[in-house]
């Protein structure tokens, strides 16, 4: 059961908006599907970046996978102890193992991604 | 047929387990259209017919000519364990080390090799070959591009013509810049890289540099001023690509030492015959911080499941296998046995024998500048070199080649390769090395001298 | 394996002792370097293991016990043609004559050497049905972008700057997409038929005015023959693209099939496959590429040239100005060739034939056996290579490919490509080649055999597989998130040191 606060993408991101502001990180889907996480390349802080496009990759040991953004805006932070300790991801996808802060620039973007329900209803048919 | 153990008998088996009754009905996919013509080769022969063929082949090679030829190939004294080690069936017909725990023998030997070439460039990080010098140096160009994000590469005109045409060559593909940086004409740096030259390219900001390119010892054999040249490169953001020959690396000062992100080289002296260019060994290095965009495999040292040291490729999502389109590089297959020479070379060597080899170099190079500035023949630029240098000899490509009907290879004509430069050329390019003897060059200044002062025989 | 020297041992560097080793060259004066100004020189020496020459000779023999190898067993390794390596080759390479030539050396002093070159150029392009070749590329790789480097001068040339895309089947080796990039390309990949082969049709709807040049394996990566090449090729042809052929699969087509008359402008070829130059524990290997009429001038400079009195000579700078350049410092990687040319001498076209002959036979003798062991998705003949399959012995078991893969090792055998190609589930790509006996077959066959039983009665011992090699599964994660790429005193004695 994936987090019901959560909005999801079907290329396995999730995000957690409050106000202007947006947390990114993958669900423990792709996690398990990628392996032991082994790095994560995220974009500079202030990068500006456009929803659905790639912005980081996710290595595993035998794997790669793009990070999408879920949504457009303006990179305010990113998660630096996933420098040391990639395997948060894997332990924690939703919690610690969170990848970046974006400033959203359009909320309705929101709307138009996946609630629990879908995502579910999505890795269910996979 | 040669090495294939199937007789009539099997192959009638297997067509009968298959349920076809002729070899050609395996290839009924292959429309007619298709088929090819006959294959049109000479017929075969024996084991003893070839080894005939193949030894009056490599008979017409003149290799006993005495040689002072380098320019990017050298030679040296290979002691008798390299070749002996390297001929073990399990080293050199193993496959890629990609089922770790039955290739520990390759793979312990390539984190070997990466630990002596890391201790002998000074950077942390080694890749487990690449094809040859040129293609490392660019490699590491690339390297620079991807890192700084910048399309701009600066290579100075004196590193080996060959590895600036190999970069050009790769550049056209990525639709990238590599410029040159001038040398010094005149006065104590004469030849070198000319620093200032370099400031003014750095400081054009429309066209940001992302490497800076730069030879020690340099093709011409002198050395260059690696420190201020890194000092230069890293003011403006550009990483600093220090081109490098590892046996010089044991006298001289090393990438790591002057500065450089990026070390890249050719490992042909340690160990490797010439075999007319090839195969050598790419040496690729860096810094930590730029260890996933290195291209190439990695060996790191980990445990199994029962806690025992073992060794694995690692870091092989950088790999084009895993990467695809978006890998740093296309390289696969690499130089592994090649390193496994090297590092043999180097055990066998030691640090004192590798430090005597270049030691000795240097002392016959030495030799070697008064014999032939005494036959007529001065050295072409001021500075200091190791065991390679330009000499100023009129009408250089005649007397080379009259040279050669004396049985002395004397170099490069530095005009052959590096064609169209005045100050060039009237030069030969010589080198020594440890196995270069004082006969040797004294034959050599002995018949120089007859043929500038005449070419009386 | 072998029971002496079954363990892993200390690092050469754990082995050294300060004054062992030495007596290989002369000292030097002691003033040698004095004339160089001491900021040039290193501060600090390397600190080089030093041990003796009986130390030395221990340590990389032990090492290389420890290594499978094609001297040691079989590896039906697809793709990868692992075949026999003829001891003649290493003999020959070793020549004096071969091995002492500077690369350097003016043309009268190497016409050995380029009439090797040049005869071998000759032979590939028979093989292939190319105009020319060039010997330069050290790699299959480099090959491949040698190839495209070519093609993208072609265009060029024509004054067609839009051609921006190369079509690749997605069951393509990683190389080609790769190399397309390396060449300044943009990949698109074309997803494979139901069959295994490429859809014609789907490469169709992605032609264009935007494609370079598509870039095919043949036979496929699954094995099999492109039956529909002529109308893919045909259809390339039409929008003015060129055609690329990966040649990794040689062994399966030589006398039956040039891709050159086919109809491809260019190919590679991998002489460490085909034509049995050793893998050296993952090179050097050589990768030719042999084009038509179209790419001839752009061939890497300098080529060889056989003058009218029969002497060899380089072509010389500025002797065609369209060739894309050099790809290396020098000729190639010469002593690999040397291998290569002596082991298509030893053959002739006829030896050749039956060679690929033997590896068609041999690959669908085994695939007939194994399709009573395991999934084989394409039931129809293959040609020197085919794919099995997993899928059902993971549902049925858990059992998967990885784990059959690892349980082959405690049978004797490495295990053959797996996962790859991507189009097929727990895919396992086996190719036997043409100097495997069929004792050898067989004896894999009943490996396999016993490997699946065991995912029904104990696939503990498949997960935790193998048992008998020097060193079990190995913590990959770790040596990812915290590499340890080199030797150092203090961190290197934290892993346990082998006696």
């Amino acid at each position: 059961m994936v987090p019901q606060d959560l909005r999801y993408t079907k290329e396995h991101e999730w995000v957690r908006v409050v106000g202007d502001m947006a947390t990114v990180g993958i669900t423990d889907y792709a996690a398990e599907q990628l392996g032991d996480i082994v790095f994560v390349e995220l974009p500079e802080i202030g990068r500006a970046v456009v929803q659905a496009t790639a912005i980081g990759v996710i290595e595993s040991v035998k794997a790669v996978s793009d990070l999408f953004a879920p949504i457009g805006g303006e990179v305010v932070e990113s998660n630096s102890e996933l420098s040391t300790q990639p395997e948060l991801v894997n332990s924690d996808p939703f919690g610690k193992g969170w990848m970046l802060r974006v400033k959203v620039d359009d909320a309705d973007q929101v709307g138009g991604l996946l609630d629990a329900a879908a995502y579910e209803a999505l890795i269910a048919e996979a | 047929m040669a090495y294939g153990p199937h007789t009539t008998e099997d192959r009638a088996r297997m067509l009968a387990a298959i349920g076809v009754d002729s070899i050609d009905a395996l290839f009924a996919d292959i429309p007619s259209s298709l088929r090819s013509s006959k294959l049109n080769l000479p017929p075969p022969e024996s084991e003893s017919e070839l080894s005939v063929r193949l030894e009056t082949m490599a008979g017409r090679n003149r290799v006993d000519l005495i040689s002072f030829l380098g320019a990017g190939a050298y030679r040296h004294f290979t002691p008798a364990v390299v070749d002996q080690l390297l001929l073990r069936g399990e080293f050199y017909t193993a496959y890629t080390p990609y089922q770790p725990e039955i290739s520990q023998g390759t793979l312990q030997t390539i984190y070997e090799y990466q630990s002596m070439m890391a201790e002998l460039t000074g950077l942390d990080v080694v890749s487990a070959s690449h094809y040859d010098g040129a293609t490392a140096t660019a490699e590491a160009a690339l390297m620079t591009c991807r890192a700084t994000h910048r399309e701009r590469v600066l290579v100075s005109h004196s590193v080996h013509p060959h590895y600036r045409e190999t970069i050009q060559t790769y550049f056209a593909g990525a639709a990238l810049a590599a410029d040159e940086i001038p040398l010094v004409a005149g006065g104590p740096a004469d030849g070198t890289t000319d620093l200032a030259a370099l400031e003014r390219l750095l400081a054009d900001t429309d066209r940001p540099v992302a490497g800076v390119v730069v030879a020690n010892p340099s093709f011409l054999g002198l050395l260059e001023p690696m420190a201020e040249i890194g000092k230069l490169a890293h003011a403006s953001g550009a990483l600093f690509v220090a081109v490098v020959e590892p046996v010089s690396l044991a006298v001289l000062a090393t990438p790591g030492e002057y500065g450089a992100d990026i070390a890249a080289g050719d490992g042909q002296p340690l160990g490797i015959p010439l075999s007319y260019g090839g195969p050598y060994l790419g040496i690729l290095a860096c810094r930590d911080a730029l260890v996933r965009g290195i291209p190439g495999r990695l060996v790191g040292m980990t445990t199994d499941v029962d806690g025992r040291r073992a060794f694995v490729m690692t870091l092989r999502a950088r790999e084009q296998d895993i990467r695809r389109e978006k890998a740093a590089s296309n390289i696969c297959t690499n130089q592994a046995l090649c390193a496994l020479a090297a590092s043999i070379y180097l055990g066998a060597m030691g640090p004192h024998g590798l430090r005597d080899v270049a030691a000795l170099g240097a002392a016959r190079a030495a030799e070697l500048e008064a014999a032939l500035a005494a036959a007529g023949a001065p050295r072409l630029h001021p500075g200091p070199y190791l065991n390679e240098f330009t000499v100023r000899v009129p009408d250089a490509a005649s007397v080379h080649a009259r040279l050669i009907g004396r049985g002395i290879l004397a170099g490069l004509p530095v005009a052959r390769i590096m064609p169209g430069e005045p100050s060039l050329a009237d030069a030969l390019l010589v080198c020594a090395t440890e196995i270069t003897t004082s006969a040797e060059i004294a034959a050599f200044g002995a018949a120089l001298h007859e043929e500038l002062a005449g070419g009386v025989r | 394996m072998t029971v002496a020297g079954d363990r892993l041992g200390p690092t050469l560097f754990e082995r050294s002792r300060p004054g062992r080793g030495g007596g290989k060259v002369p000292h030097p004066p002691k003033d040698a370097l004095a004339r160089i100004p001491g900021e040039y020189l290193r501060a600090t020496g390397a600190r080089l293991p030093e041990v003796s020459e009986p130390e030395l000779t221990r340590h990389y023999v032990n090492l290389s016990q420890l290594n499978y190898a094609v001297d040691t067993g079989f590896y039906p390794l697809g793709s990868c043609t692992m075949k026999y390596n003829p001891k003649i080759d290493e003999w020959a390479a070793r020549l004096n004559g071969f091995a002492a030539l500077h690369p350097l050396a003016p043309d009268e002093l190497a016409q050995g050497t380029l009439q090797l070159l040049w005869e071998l150029e000759a032979s590939l392009a028979e093989i292939g049905g190319m105009k020319a070749v060039t010997l330069q590329p050290a790699a299959g790789a480099q090959g491949e972008l040698t190839g495209m480097l070519m093609v993208k001068a072609y265009h060029r040339h024509r004054g067609d700057t839009e051609r921006t895309e190369v079509l690749v089947p997605d069951s393509s080796h990683g190389t080609n997409p790769a190399t397309a990039s390396m060449a300044g390309f943009k990949t698109v990949t074309i997803p494979s038929a139901a069959d295994g082969g490429v859809d014609v049709q789907a490469f169709r709807a992605a032609l264009g005015p935007r494609t370079a040049a598509i870039m095919i394996t043949n036979p496929s990566t699954v094995g099999l023959f492109e039956s529909r090449l002529c109308e893919l090729l045909d259809a390339v042809h039409e929008v003015g693209a060129l055609a690329y052929m990966d040649g990794a699969n040689l062994n399966a087509i030589m006398g039956r099939f040039k891709p050159g008359e086919a109809g491809f402008d260019v190919m590679h070829i991998n002489v460490h496959k085909t034509f049995s130059t050793p893998h050296g524990g993952g090179g050097p290997g050589a990768g030719p590429v042999g084009v038509g009429e179209k790419l001839l001038p752009f061939l890497p400079s300098p080529r060889v040239l056989r003058e009218p009195d029969g002497r060899f000579r380089l072509e010389v700078p500025g002797e065609r100005p369209d060739s894309i350049g050099r790809v290396r410092a020098f000729a190639g990687n010469t002593g690999v060739l040397v291998r290569a040319y002596a082991y298509i001498r030893a053959h002739g076209g006829l030896g050749l034939c039956e060679v690929s002959d033997d590896a068609v036979l041999a690959a669908n003798y085994l695939k007939g056996r194994v399709a009573d062991i395991l999934d084989v998705p394409f039931a129809r003949l293959c040609m020197h290579e085919f794919v099995a399959s997993a899928a059902t012995l993971k549902s049925a078991t858990g059992i998967r490919t990885l784990d059959v893969a690892k349980r082959l090792i405690d049978y004797g055998f490495h295990p053959p490509t797996i996962y790859f190609p991507l189009t097929v589930e727990e895919a396992l790509l086996i190719e036997p080649t043409e100097t495997e006996s069929l004792e050898t077959l067989d004896a894999f066959v009943e490996a396999l055999r016993c490997i699946v039983a065991e995912a029904h009665t104990d696939p503990d011992l498949l997960h935790s597989a193998p048992h008998d090699s020097p060193v079990r599964r190995l913590d990959e994660t770790t040596a990812a998130r915290q590499p340890n790429l080199r030797w150092r005193a203090m961190t290197g004695s934290q892993m346990p040191c082998p006696d």
